[in-house]
């Protein structure tokens, strides 16, 4: 979100367009949250620390394939 | 862009993907149900579908909100705009979906409705603004992502007593029509489906939140990821599924919890709950009438209720012969087991509603999926 606007509108950047859009339905968002627009409304926002959690959680999984796969070279030598 | 990217990255949906490969048990097979028509969209256009292990199948589910739109519904948009004179408002998506007499809003609209697409359901309140001699309808279609933007403009145009301005109320819900899934008897007819869990919907749940599928899971010994519409969010989901499976439990697991929280967007809610009532019964194109499962608008609004205002009654309408929508909604047929499929039935001139969406099993398939059927000729192999 870069920009609030009065009657609970906001204006966000995706990825270069910009958008008026509407904030009606999410109380206390602020400029610079990530928002979820759906046909023209913010619906709910981005946890910055659940994402990343996620994210290490996907690098997590890949480090186990790698230790994985480092024990089964050990196995099949 | 952030948060999108990173959710995208193909080394490491490999790396999922051959996890999920070494947990599976050889001996079974494993069936999920995407709900979600964004993840259908998901799994067709970054070929998740061929990441997965043989013994995984993936299987669509009716969450597309044109998809199981049913014809008589759209009847009444095309009468309002042809009949009655009304500006008719609409989603984009709804304005192809085949409807009676070879029409769609689209069609309609070329021979002479007042039919507009609209980006949002704001946007049909400022046109009932700015045409206060003529009635506006918006013809309102959707899960519960687009549930809450209809409420909204509803309570608006009561502050404002707006006198032209109603709403063709076509909202659905998706947790009963899960559980309608599992237990309808209309299923017989189709046959059924062996499904082992569910991923659960990404937006949907943001507004409702994961309680919803709690009961769910747990009365029918089910589990449940709800997952983001990514690519890597949809493979994690596919693990967490598998796991589950293999464990023998069926909880509500969430993978979205970057947006996704167990009692969903409270301010949404309450607005579509002072708004919005149950429908006792409600049908949906491929499943059939299915108690409890949409919403009508509450007598405290009547006014901005269309279907008061111009007496509107429904009539069901059959779907074309040909078409296989109904079983590929529940998730019986594939399609390419419809015999109209990529001949008769195309994205630019679709029979069935599920070619319609970009969402739609049908549209999916044809835009992506279909390609993993052609043979890969390659110049180095036969060197």
């Amino acid at each position: 979100m870069v920009e609030l606007l009065p009657n609970e509108q906001a204006v966000v950047d995706l990825g270069g367009i910009r958008k008026a859009i509407s904030i009606a339905l999410v109380s206390g968002v602020a400029v610079a949250d990530y928002v979820i627009v759906h046909v023209g409304h913010a619906i709910g926002r981005i946890d910055p620390e659940e994402a990343e959690r996620t994210l290490a959680l996907f690098g997590e999984m890949a480090a186990m394939d790698a230790q994985d796969a480092a024990a089964h070279d050990k196995v099949t030598v | 862009m952030k948060y999108i990217d990173e959710f995208r990255d193909g080394q490491l949906a490999r790396r999922l993907a051959e996890r999920i490969a070494s947990e599976v048990q050889a001996d079974r097979s494993y069936s999920f149900m995407e709900f979600c028509g964004g993840h259908t969209h998901a799994i067709s256009r970054y070929g998740i579908a061929e990441l997965l292990p043989a013994n995984v199948r993936m299987v669509h589910g009716p969450g597309c909100p044109v998809c199981v739109l049913p014809i008589g519904r759209i009847d009444l948009a095309i009468m309002l705009a042809l009949e009655q004179d009304v500006i008719v408002c609409t989603y984009g998506d709804t304005m192809r979906v085949p409807a009676s007499k070879g029409l769609s809003l689209i069609k309609a609209k070329a021979r002479g409705g007042d039919i507009r697409m609209v980006y949002s359901a704001a946007d049909a309140l400022a046109i009932a603004r700015q045409n206060p001699q003529r009635q506006v309808v918006f013809f309102a279609i959707g899960f519960e992502t687009t549930t809450p933007p209809t409420a909204l403009v509803i309570r608006d145009a009561a502050r404002e007593n707006l006198e032209n301005f109603s709403v063709l109320c076509c909202h659905v819900l998706t947790p009963s029509a899960i559980t309608h899934i599992l237990e309808s008897p209309e299923v017989r007819q189709f046959g059924t489906v062996p499904i082992d869990g569910f991923i659960g919907p990404a937006h949907v749940s943001i507004v409702i939140g994961s309680a919803p599928y709690e009961h769910f899971a747990d009365e029918y010994r089910k589990p449940v990821v709800i997952a983001g519409f990514e690519p890597l969010d949809v493979v994690q989901a596919v693990l967490m599924l598998v796991r589950q499976v293999n464990e023998g439990r069926f909880e509500v697991e969430n993978e979205f919890t970057r947006a996704v929280t167990r009692e969903g967007n409270q301010n949404a809610q309450s607005l579509v709950s002072e708004v919005f009532e149950l429908r006792t019964s409600f049908e949906w194109r491929g499943l059939g009438e299915v108690p409890y499962s949409a919403l009508k608008i509450r007598p405290a609004f009547a006014a901005f209720d269309a279907e008061r205002r111009f007496a509107l009654t429904y009539e069901p309408v059959a779907d074309n012969k040909a078409c296989e929508c109904g079983a590929i909604l529940r998730g019986v047929k594939k399609p390419t087991d419809c015999k109209i499929f990529g001949t008769v039935c195309t994205p630019e001139n679709p029979v069935g509603s599920c070619m319609v969406s970009s969402e739609g099993a049908c549209a999916a398939h044809y835009s992506y999926g279909r390609f993993r059927d052609i043979a890969i000729v390659s110049e180095t192999a036969s060197v």
